[in-house]
């Protein structure tokens, strides 16, 4: 080993503040393990006022590799990665790595936040000129508050979304003049229905009478009126379990979950055929529809089928239609007695 | 160009003038939505039908326009969060300065994708700095100018900033003095705050 090399394999000749600089938190200490200086960032750390004169081990406590507790064991794991934590901050664990110095003079430990970067800094209130260039401890604080301000916005950004498909969903679903469900709507609700072996549901199919003499005679606004009117009607005539729904224009639907019974079918049928043959006054004029009704019911099938329904239900309605309106038919199979109309 | 541009363009337009203002702007702008989204890419055309709407209605030029625009993102109480993430540039506006060629890598690295102008530093002395800000399709520069003359009163420097007369593209920056003011508290670890 030439001179030069050798100077340069054991001195640094380097000034205690550029030692400062270069590693704000380092612990140079001497052979009996007293602190001879301690890093300006590590001293605001440690928070134990002048560190100088300190013994090493009361400063500092390291529980990686192993717990230490004496010099040379310590130097013993030169060149280790250590874990280990400050005694005036035992809450935060750091990492460090310390040098022996050449004959024995002590050593050098160098230590870095690690993943306790943000609560240190936060905890003791840390600023940039507290961090060499070199460290990349503020480009990480950096990034992990440009990423608090991000996901935040990605958060909102979904919210928005997830609100319009609901908005979209909504309006995919139901009937814009009237509210009701429409012909989608409808089957989704039947197709929820069926998903239940012992769902039992009647479906009642209602067609106004007289409604295009309203709309010819009053003109499609008052007509409008006349079906916002109905779906009122409906609305109010079924549980919150029910659903209403327009299906066509002047053709709705009312869907009946828990409920088989014949005559109480029929009893709801002639209440709404009474309250839609009332006279409403609308836009001035004095104006008088009326309702027919077929209803079917999902005990007459083996397998329900929900186009099947609709059709039975429309049968039945079909049926009372001819009878002469303002009537209500129940749906009988074939092979029973042909559909039956009911006053 | 990226919705964060766009929205800090509608944010200032309806704080400082109204939403019924945004909506004139919009429409004049022939702007296809309601809203600009922060996290969505959007055409450099549609920024700048917007600015030259809101320049018209407002009757100014979409340059000063644009320097408002700047420094409303720097103050604005609601958005600290672009001030914080500015201020890690540098201890002081000095610092900041030989560190701004930064803040496209800076940017990138907060929004990976972020299509981000180019800043190219020119120093002579210790106190002049001429930045040149290139981006194809939009002159961003005016609200660079608004930016850094809002981050200078932050830091609490004094500071000469003008775009240069002859090329739109580069500001020149004079540091007067350093440390002419408190200038805002900057607490490095107040991120969750």
């Amino acid at each position: 080993m030439s001179r030069v090399d050798t100077i340069l394999h054991r001195v640094i000749g380097l000034p205690g503040r550029g030692l400062d600089r270069l590693l704000p938190m380092h612990l140079w200490f001497g052979p009996s393990g007293a602190v001879n200086r301690a890093g300006p960032t590590l001293e605001k750390l440690a928070a134990r006022g002048d560190l100088r004169g300190r013994d090493v081990f009361d400063v500092i406590d390291i529980r990686q590799p192993r717990a230490i507790d004496s010099l040379p064991a310590l130097l013993a794991v030169e060149g280790a990665a250590l874990g280990l934590r400050l005694t005036g901050l035992p809450d935060l664990p750091l990492r460090g790595q310390v040098h022996g110095l050449a004959g024995g003079s002590g050593g050098l430990l160098n230590i870095s936040l690690g993943l306790s970067f943000a609560e240190a800094v936060e905890a003791r209130g840390l600023t940039l000129s507290d961090f060499s260039p070199c460290d990349q401890t503020v480009e990480l604080l950096y990034l992990r508050e440009a990423i608090l301000a991000t996901t935040a916005e990605t958060r909102r950004l979904t919210d928005r979304l997830l609100a319009a498909r609901h908005a979209a969903e909504a309006r995919a679903t139901s009937d814009a003049l009237t509210g009701l469900a429409n012909r989608r709507g409808l089957a989704a609700r039947l197709d929820e229905l069926l998903l239940r072996p012992d769902a039992e549901f009647a479906l009642m199919h209602i067609d106004l009478d007289y409604f295009k003499q309203v709309n010819d005679e009053l003109g499609h606004a008052a007509g409008d009126e006349v079906l916002v009117r109905v779906a009122q009607i409906l609305k109010s005539e079924v549980r919150d379990t029910d659903l209403a729904a327009r299906i066509g224009g002047d053709e709705f639907v009312l869907l009946l979950s828990g409920c088989d019974e014949p005559s109480i079918l029929s009893r709801i049928a002639r209440r709404v055929m009474d309250k839609l043959s009332r006279p409403m006054e609308v836009e001035g004029s004095i104006c008088q529809v009326g309702g027919s009704i077929g209803t079917t019911r999902s005990s007459l099938y083996a397998d329900p089928d929900p186009d099947q329904m609709l059709r039975d239900a429309d049968e039945a309605l079909y049926a009372s239609k001819r009878q002469g309106r303002g009537r209500h038919t129940l749906f009988r199979p074939p092979g029973l007695d042909a559909a039956r109309g009911l006053p | 160009m990226h919705g964060l541009v766009n929205k800090a363009l509608q944010g200032f337009l309806v704080e400082t003038y109204g939403r019924q203002v945004w909506d004139t702007v919009r429409r004049d702008a022939a702007l296809p939505f309601e809203d600009f989204e922060a996290m969505l890419n959007y055409e450099p055309g549609l920024t700048r039908a917007v600015v030259a709407a809101a320049a018209s209605r407002l009757g100014t030029t979409p340059a000063s326009l644009l320097e408002d625009v700047g420094t409303w993102i720097v103050t604005d109480p609601a958005r600290d969060r672009v001030r914080r993430l500015l201020r890690f540039g540098g201890a002081d506006f000095r610092d900041f300065m030989m560190s701004v060629e930064q803040v496209p890598d800076r940017a990138r690295m907060a929004l990976p994708g972020f299509d981000v102008p180019r800043f190219t530093m020119e120093r002579s002395g210790r106190s002049r700095f001429g930045l040149t800000i290139e981006w194809p399709g939009f002159d961003i520069a005016p609200l660079v100018v608004g930016a850094l003359r809002a981050m200078a009163d932050d830091y609490g420097a004094l500071v000469l900033i003008e775009p240069d007369e002859d090329d739109a593209r580069r500001i020149d920056v004079e540091l007067l003095d350093n440390r002419h003011s408190e200038g805002r508290h900057f607490d490095l670890g107040g991120a969750a705050r």
